[in-house]
């Protein structure tokens, strides 16, 4: 499964604010970490601040912070704002047209369709960014050896 | 959707203390009109026959690795697991099965299922076990959200299923 380029930026986002929501970043320090334009970014963010889930900061060093509770909020609220739904049919044909391929066709995407949604509603921003520090000890060099 | 830092840390706070004052233990014959009574609460349907029968297979304090754990607050019980090694289904080696868990709706949010989800791994730990699992609906978000905070993650096991006619 591929998300759009959106779809990423906005996971990037919300899980940099997630992870301390008590910090306001500005969208430049997340946009020159992921080599975006802030432009780019802001179009995301705006759309972001939009439904909740971040809250802009005005001022001197303001920008943006987290909003939302981590614990509640999961993948497929973020997700869903930037991602069309999947088809209910991929058929080329006209409903009224449909073969007995393109249903069974329809039945299995239908079916990966349903497995996806439900691991993104199942998964919270706080259970993510577990997941990510568990990534991050997974990545560390090994602790060097002492002798003595 | 907001919520402040501070209601955050508060929140936080009182999921400490909270789990602080559970105990874990086996379930007693006792527990069982609670246990039925959060069943109902959450599903909407008292099961008496059913829990009787799962209590004499399950309530047997680990037993054949087989256990039924109930929280306890005070003198009140306030949820409970069901887990069991199986060995070798579909070829797969020894794991610990959790196939029922619930903490009443007014406790939630203060750490009693990791509490009993900790409670039941040391036990399967103990038996050798290195390897949890569960299954549920893909509509259950809540649940799945849950097992998911404990760092549960899809296996290598896929369940399926077919219409009899």
């Amino acid at each position: 499964m591929k998300l759009q380029k959106n779809t990423m930026l906005a996971l990037y986002s919300v899980l940099e604010f997630a992870a301390d929501p008590t910090r306001h970043m500005a969208a430049s320090v997340i946009a020159d970490k992921y080599g975006v334009s802030q432009h780019h970014l802001a179009k995301v963010l705006s759309e972001l601040a939009r439904a909740g889930i971040v809250e802009s900061v005005r001022g001197v060093g303001g920008g943006y912070r987290f909003a939302a509770n981590a614990r509640r909020l999961t993948l497929m609220d973020v997700v869903s704002l930037f991602e069309e739904p999947m088809p209910t049919s991929t058929s080329v044909a006209s409903p009224a047209d449909t073969t007995p391929v393109d249903r069974a066709l329809d039945a299995v995407l239908s079916e990966i369709e349903q497995i996806a949604q439900a691991t993104f509603r199942s998964i919270t921003m706080a259970t993510m960014l577990r997941l990510v520090d568990k990534q991050a000890a997974g990545a560390r060099p090994p602790a060097p050896v002492t002798s003595g | 959707m907001t919520a402040s830092p501070a209601a955050a840390r508060k929140r936080a706070r009182a999921r400490r203390e909270t789990t602080d004052a559970v105990n874990v233990r086996p379930v007693k014959r006792g527990d069982l009109p609670e246990v039925i009574a959060i069943d109902a609460t959450v599903t909407g349907l008292e099961k008496q026959a059913y829990w009787r029968s799962v209590y004499r297979r399950y309530g047997v304090g680990g037993k054949d690795q087989r256990h039924f754990l109930v929280a306890v607050m005070g003198e009140r019980i306030v949820g409970f697991l069901i887990g069991e090694v199986r060995d070798w289904e579909f070829g797969s080696p020894p794991c610990g099965w959790v196939f029922a868990i619930d903490v009443h709706p007014d406790a939630r949010q203060a750490g009693i299922g990791s509490r009993l989800i900790q409670s039941i791994s040391a036990l399967f730990r103990r038996a050798g076990v290195r390897k949890l699992r569960t299954m549920l609906a893909s509509d259950n978000t809540l649940i799945l959200s849950f097992f998911r905070s404990q760092g549960m993650m899809a296996g290598s096991l896929i369940p399926l299923e077919m219409d009899l006619e």
